[in-house]
């Protein structure tokens, strides 16, 4: 099969972007489409149900069991008991708020797709400030949850908002600081770049993540702050089971549900992309050439790419996942303190010794 | 008290604690009931029931600080409702010591002592909720349990059950 | 400068700047929310409605509303006889279900003069420990969820699934007995009982270090519980608290040492009371610990019964539950230590019924919750949630 075939990849993508129907760009409009699509499939189905596997195997018991072997299906079913269900808007809900909420916040938390490489012969748009877009446009997640919270009329989907906005907006700082470690260890924003300049014959040793004695620091710092981004117990007071009923989400059932779940997972992987990406290599094989065994050449290469980002996403989801089976919520008032009393400081601290080993240290 | 019977020690102690209390209030409670599983008195004056309560928290030598229960009784025989109050003075004295005080059945009224031992505010509440007699001074007196606007006192010996509430059947 | 007060919009500054401009000001107020956290609500443990006037987060003051599982347990009471009053008491706090009919066994067995055969009693304290764990794993478990760590939640109810095996094997339900009569016991306990409640015991204490490293040392759950709902020891006793409650704020009293009954005073066992190493003496902290320690107290108490206890043979356990229980004219107020705190019964006979002239359960989460007014004013709403979890109610004891 062609696409198989790593260089035709590129031959494929130029003769979409030349694609042109009634005049309108219709084959960009498939090549941003195509890692949706990709990402929504897998994301949605080995996402939730890797959730519920995992969490289940935690707590000592066995999960879907029931639907297809070992409830692979689960997920399928549950897309299709979803679409079918009854789109419920309460009477009194802000209607147009209520029913942009979900889009908007799906938008936001799906736009930086579009900057990620998933291999190299394959990113979506190669924006040369790819990491200040991704940074950039997960805000816009936050007046979709500001809209759901709002417009359900609900007292708890309020308090579920307005928490969540207050956390977001507050650790995107040290989470943007962090990342700018790593774009100055890099040189450049632009995450294909990036990307590319980890590659090397030793495999893992060329990530940034031991590039420096102090990268471990914005990679902790990113991490602890991409949690509170994509509302992850520790961080998950917006959508606090057990305080909020299901915080700014409380209202939504059926497909707008889905929705915003979707949304939720996909962010997740988003962040657990874009960590890899900066510290960990990206599409880069981890394996380093020993001797006669060429370990990394034979792992490197278009569709490995794809592979090994892949499953760095995965690791850093089954990280995240472990975290918010494992450890109890934080208060909102200690959430604040940790973001603003200890990450930012440290992230400050990170960059400044950063740029000292980039500028001193040859 | 029984003469010649020989009293258990906690039995001991009660009459002791009522002794006290006797010494003070005189005529204002009966005499001392000291049967073996709940030693008690019964408060004849009412009107200084919150007295009373505080001279048996607050006096040195009874410190009952603690209120175990306070029931609700309905006497359908002498037409009075009235509560049962189960005192200790724990982990002082520990000795034990129980107060009745009544009240006429339809209308009645006793002193609150809400303000003595916080215990009370609950159990004088659910006492009015189900028996009907109110507790004068009290801080927040409503009903607990039944909805405010539920009619009759359930635990009265014969009470019948409204018919309806807002429509519903209540009967079954 | 003039204040206006226009009706609606509260006062209004209105300053003159110069000929044609006039600004006019209002201060920001923040109004007071009233949310009513319940009846349905996940933290609630149980139909329990809190309505919180609440500024922001901070909550002024949080009122509770009681009522919505009230089954009239002490009208039923006065219409059925002593022994029928037994499944009735099981499903006042229904997940210490043996604990109550204790409570209530000892109460009517004041009131009448029988001797209680000693494999009997042994039986009965056996059976009410392995609830008073079962009953503790619960409260620590949803106390967990309440915080958001889901996985102890999980564990705390694999263990109790093998405690409740054990009492169904004993007694033939799971959770509502009708096991400890007055008088005795339904039946005999089976004839391995002892040797799997021992297996049961060694296969526990390890886990209850497991769950010790998972949730009470985690610094998280640790920084949610210290030091929130500070209950000092005199206004907890003036407030009636009893049970983990009061020995959470530092008042070393448990009934079954300082009011004994059954056969409690041949037992050797300690009564924990926080320290104020680990937490502050009196907040939530402390109480989850008292929980915590009681349930390898219990333990002890229980393997001692399977040592002590008297053989079978020739046993019968319904020699002393009388054939028909009329107990002489008196009244009599009697407790016992439930898991949650003191839970009495105030039963007035006439001597000549069958049935109790008055029956009434002093419940005791009806009394630890009568403090959630005071305890919560000036509290976050996690905060308010944290509370709530540590004083481990019941609706069905609450509402009776």
């Amino acid at each position: 099969m062609p696409l198989l075939m790593g260089n035709n990849l590129n031959v494929w993508s130029e003769a979409l972007t030349g694609f042109y129907l009634f005049g309108l760009p219709i084959g960009l409009v498939i090549l941003a489409a195509i890692p949706l699509v990709f990402i929504a499939l897998y994301s949605l189905t080995y996402g939730v149900y890797g959730e519920r596997k995992i969490s289940a195997f935690m707590q000592d018991r066995l999960g879907p069991m029931e639907v297809g072997k070992w409830g692979i299906l689960q997920t399928i079913a549950d897309i299709l008991k979803l679409l079918q269900k009854e789109d419920i808007v309460p009477t009194s809900a802000d209607k147009f708020l209520f029913v942009v909420g979900p889009g908007i916040l799906f938008v936001g938390s799906f736009l930086a797709f579009a900057v990620l490489p998933f291999s190299p012969a394959f990113i979506g748009a190669n924006l040369n400030v790819g990491l200040f877009f991704a940074i950039g446009i997960v805000a816009i997640e936050v007046v979709g949850i500001l809209a759901a919270g709002w417009g359900s009329n609900n007292k708890w989907s309020l308090y579920g908002a307005v928490r969540s906005v207050a956390q977001i907006v507050s650790y995107e700082i040290p989470a943007a600081i962090a990342l700018l470690c790593g774009a100055m260890m890099a040189g450049t924003l632009d995450m294909q770049k990036i990307t590319m300049l980890q590659s090397g014959t030793f495999g893992f040793a060329h990530f940034y993540l031991f590039h420096s004695p102090i990268a471990w620091l914005p990679f902790l710092i990113y991490f602890i702050a991409s949690l509170a981004e994509v509302n992850r117990a520790p961080f998950d007071i917006p959508e606090a089971e057990s305080e909020l009923v299901a915080g700014y989400f409380t209202e939504y059932s059926g497909m707008k549900f889905a929705v915003i779940f979707l949304a939720e997972y996909g962010s997740m992987f988003m962040v657990s992309a874009i960590i890899s990406i900066v510290f960990l290599g990206g599409w880069n094989s981890p394996l380093p050439n020993i001797g006669s065994f060429a370990l990394n050449d034979w792992t490197n290469g278009p569709v490995w790419g794809a592979f090994w980002i892949i499953m760095k996403g995965f690791f850093f989801i089954f990280v995240q996942m472990w975290l918010r089976w494992t450890l109890p919520r934080l208060r909102v008032d200690q959430l604040m303190y940790l973001c603003w009393k200890v990450l930012t400081p440290f992230a400050f601290v990170s960059f400044v010794l950063t740029a000292i080993w980039e500028i001193y240290v040859p | 008290m029984e003469e010649g019977k020989v009293l258990s020690q906690s039995v001991q102690q009660s009459a002791a604690a009522y002794a006290i209390i006797h010494d003070k209030f005189g005529e204002a409670v009966s005499a001392f009931d000291g049967n073996e599983t709940m030693p008690f008195f019964e408060v004849i004056n009412t009107s200084i029931w919150t007295e009373i309560a505080l001279f048996m928290r607050d006096n040195p030598k009874l410190q009952f600080n603690y209120l175990a229960c306070l029931s609700g009784v309905d006497y359908q025989a002498e037409d009075k409702v009235g509560i049962v109050c189960n005192f200790e003075s724990l982990g002082i004295f520990n000795h034990k010591l129980s107060v009745k005080v009544k009240c006429a059945r339809s209308g009645g009224s006793i002193p609150s002592i809400a303000c003595v031992w916080h215990t009370a505010n609950w159990h004088e509440r659910e006492a009015y909720d189900m028996f009907g007699m109110s507790f004068a001074g009290h801080p927040d007196f409503k009903r607990i349990l039944c909805p405010d606007d539920w009619e009759g006192y359930p635990l009265l010996k014969d009470y019948k059950v409204q018919e309806t509430y807002h429509g519903i059947k209540v009967p079954y | 400068m003039q204040e206006l007060d226009i009706a609606g919009m509260g006062s209004i500054r209105v300053t003159q700047k110069s000929d044609n401009v006039v600004v006019l000001e209002k201060d920001l107020m923040t109004e007071q929310m009233v949310l009513a956290m319940g009846p349905q609500h996940p933290s609630t443990h149980g139909v329990l409605k809190l309505e919180c006037l609440t500024d922001g987060e901070v909550i002024t003051e949080a009122v509770p509303f009681l009522g919505y599982l009230h089954r009239c347990f002490e009208k039923c009471c006065e219409n059925v006889d002593y022994p029928g009053i037994v499944p009735y008491t099981d499903r006042l706090d229904y997940l210490t279900g043996m604990n109550n009919e204790f409570a209530y066994a000892i109460t009517v067995e004041k009131l009448l003069d029988i001797e209680i055969p000693r494999r009997v009693e042994f039986i009965r304290v056996m059976v009410a420990e392995l609830n008073r764990i079962a009953s503790h794993l619960v409260a620590i478990g949803t106390y967990g969820i309440d915080l958001g760590a889901f996985t102890p939640f999980l564990f705390c109810f694999r263990d109790r699934e093998h405690i409740v095996a054990l009492l169904e094997w004993a007694s033939g339900a799971r959770m509502l007995y009708n096991y400890i009569w007055v008088g005795g016991i339904a039946n005999d306990i089976p004839a391995d009982f002892n040797k799997r409640v021992k297996e049961f015991v060694d296969y526990f204490r390890p886990k209850t270090v497991e769950l010790y490293k998972l949730l009470t040392e985690n610094e998280i759950f640790v920084k949610r519980t210290i030091g929130i709902g500070i209950m000092p020891a005199d206004v907890a006793i003036n407030y009636g608290w009893s049970g983990p409650m009061l020995r959470g704020s530092g008042v070393k009293w448990d009934l079954r040492r300082n009011d004994p009954y059954s056969i409690y005073p041949e037992l050797d066992f300690a009564v924990p009371v926080p320290d104020g190493k680990d937490s502050e003496i009196g907040d939530c902290l402390s109480r989850h610990l008292v929980r915590v320690l009681e349930m390898e107290e219990s333990l002890k108490i229980i393997e001692q019964c399977i040592d002590k206890m008297p053989s079978s043979e020739g046993f019968n356990p319904r020699s002393a539950v009388p054939k028909r229980v009329r107990p002489k004219a008196g009244e009599v107020y009697g407790r016992a230590e439930n898991p949650r705190g003191e839970l009495g019964f105030y039963i007035q006979s006439d001597g000549k019924s069958t049935k109790p002239v008055r029956c009434k359960a002093r419940s005791s989460c009806f009394v630890n919750l009568s403090a959630m007014k005071d305890l919560s004013k000036g509290q976050l709403l996690p905060d308010l949630v944290a509370i709530i979890g540590s004083i481990d109610i019941v609706l069905g004891e609450v509402d009776r």
